[in-house]
């Protein structure tokens, strides 16, 4: 616990201290602006909710989210201090969890920043805030599984652009599990509660889901699980470093 | 708790095909400082990843301060300091920062943790630097900042990999006094490539080649396997040159007389002996008996480059690249 908080501490000091955390914070908040007013159609659509705003973050996240997690392990790999810290007294599952939490406390510092469009909406008309919380929060979790999956990938190779290159593919299986374009690859000769439960791993459709303004246990877990998939994973991954 | 306080037992790790690291045993009390010695890619980096858990065994175990490094990695983590190669740190931070958060991760308490900072800091000398980046920093200070990691926790087993690598003489010089210093209460592995240094601070060396120990001694016991070993040296003008060599040559208590060009003028005469002892009465008699004017005349110790050259092969070279590749 006390290894944990070091490292989540370490590497929050390292977000903070670095150009390219603030470069991300702005491009992230620039970019939700543009979908939002330009692509969304905020205005347009008359209506008091924040649909047009959060119908794109899983599409933002795709690039955004692998563009934070690709360092998590890789960079340790290449300038040599993962030694440092494997050849100290922590145990991995610390290592793991504080470089996770530190890049999700990271990833929900810059979604908190989105706030004055929350402001905006609540000026303009009387939108349902209890659909509005819900969201943020989804979107969140949806955040923490993108981050968990690039924990890990990230932690395969010590080179940060295959790291985020393959992050971003995965992430989009997971992303479009749902859609057409994955499903049809599959309901040719797979067996159909095969093809469906590809479509239950949809993050679109878990994600829809809560936009929908109910915070439902199921996909709640979905998430959940997910991240404590991929973050064991990325556990296993570091520890099997030690047989070289 | 016993005073052996690193035990090696047959320990060998494969990287693939290559094995890196193929038997090897020893065991380091407290006081003693060993010196890893050996070409490169000979196994030093890669015996030091598995005594302090970073890499696992293949095979064989590490007992470190009476841990099973395999069964009780954390445990054993704790008794050690370790620097590895190249001192790898974060670049971000600063030396504060960064040694602030290794005594967190160590569990050293507000005051406690202050303390082993200022004293770490004042041993590595690192006061002029404590908060400029750790990127911005020379080779030298930044091997001082891996260091001080090391030494923060005042562990009573130190691993050092080359600790004096990018270091300038004085700085050479200071670091190895610190590791002098701190002999006594702890046992200190550290790896060079600098036979001098061996000499310097070593109590103890071991000679690794292909994954091997060739040779463990005490310095003074590894120059006795020189061929030089007591061999008696003289210096002289080039005039005496030849009459004194063949002097020499006739002496029953001489093997060979090598000859070297010391200067312009001056040349040195190096009697190795036909057994043991130094021939140094027979010689020092010639010379008095006989008249040669002499410049300068000692008994040499045995040369360490000598010792490590016979009995290390000369091209590991692939073998390194394959070992880098693998532990990477």
């Amino acid at each position: 616990m006390r290894e944990m908080t070091a490292i989540l501490k370490r590497e929050l000091a390292g977000y903070f201290a670095t150009p390219q955390s603030y470069v991300f914070i702005v491009i992230f908040l620039f970019a939700t602006g543009v979908f939002t007013f330009n692509l969304g159609g905020f205005f347009e659509s008359g209506q008091a909710d924040l649909r047009p705003f959060f119908n794109w973050h899983p599409w933002l996240y795709l690039f955004l989210v692998p563009a934070i997690s690709m360092r998590l392990w890789a960079e340790e790999r290449k300038t040599g201090t993962l030694e440092v810290l494997m050849s100290l007294p922590i145990p991995v599952w610390s290592m793991v969890l504080g470089k996770f939490l530190g890049a999700w406390i990271f990833a929900g510092v810059a979604l908190a920043l989105t706030f004055p469009i929350w402001i905006t909406v609540n000026y303009l008309g009387d939108p349902d805030n209890g659909v509005i919380f819900a969201s943020y929060v989804g979107s969140l979790l949806m955040a923490g599984a993108y981050l968990a999956i690039g924990s890990c990938l990230s932690a395969v190779t010590s080179n940060q652009v295959i790291a985020f290159v393959v992050s971003v593919t995965v992430c989009f299986l997971f992303l479009a599990a749902g859609l057409p374009l994955v499903l049809d690859f599959f309901s040719g000769y797979a067996p159909s509660g095969f093809v469906q439960a590809i479509a239950g791993l949809s993050f679109l459709a878990h994600f829809t889901s809560i936009m929908d303004g109910v915070i439902r246990l199921r996909d709640i877990l979905f998430f959940a699980t997910l991240i404590f998939v991929w973050l064991s994973a990325t556990a296993v991954l570091i520890d099997y470093r030690r047989q070289g | 708790m016993s005073d052996t306080l690193i035990d090696i037992r047959g320990l060998e790790k494969s990287f693939g095909l290559l094995k890196a690291v193929n038997g090897i045993s020893f065991a380091v009390r407290r006081g003693e400082v060993l010196g890893f010695l050996g070409p490169n890619g000979a196994g030093k980096s890669t015996t030091m990843k598995m005594i302090t858990g970073y890499l696992s065994p293949s095979a064989g175990t590490a007992f470190v301060a009476g841990f099973d490094i395999g069964r009780d990695r954390l445990a054993a983590q704790r008794a050690i300091g370790y620097l590895p190669e190249g001192a790898p740190s974060y670049g971000d931070m600063t030396p504060r920062g960064y040694l602030r958060f290794i005594a967190e991760v160590r569990g050293l308490k507000a005051d406690a943790a202050l303390w082993a900072i200022d004293r770490a800091v004042e041993r590595a000398d690192l006061a002029a630097v404590l908060d400029q980046p750790i990127e911005t920093l020379s080779k030298g200070f930044k091997r001082r900042v891996g260091l001080a990691q090391a030494i923060l926790h005042d562990p009573p087993i130190l691993i050092l990999d080359e600790p004096t690598d990018g270091l300038d003489p004085n700085q050479k010089h200071a670091v190895r006094q610190l590791i002098v210093s701190m002999a006594a209460s702890k046992s200190i592995i550290i790896s060079t490539h600098i036979l001098e240094e061996v000499e310097a601070v070593c109590s103890r060396a071991l000679i690794i080649d292909r994954g091997r120990v060739v040779a463990d001694g005490t310095p003074e016991q590894l120059m006795a396997r020189s061929p030089h070993h007591n061999a008696v040296t003289v210096v002289v003008g080039a005039a005496t040159r030849s009459p004194l060599a063949e002097a020499l040559q006739a002496l029953p208590e001489v093997d060979r007389v090598e000859v070297e060009d010391a200067g312009e003028t001056r040349v040195r005469l190096t009697a190795v002996p036909a057994g043991e002892r130094a021939p140094i009465d027979a010689v020092s008699d010639l010379i008095k008996r006989d008249g040669f004017p002499v410049q300068g005349l000692y008994v040499e110790s045995g040369r360490l480059d000598e010792v490590f050259r016979t009995l290390t092969s000369l091209d590991t070279g692939g073998h390194t690249d394959q070992s880098k590749a693998a532990a990477s």
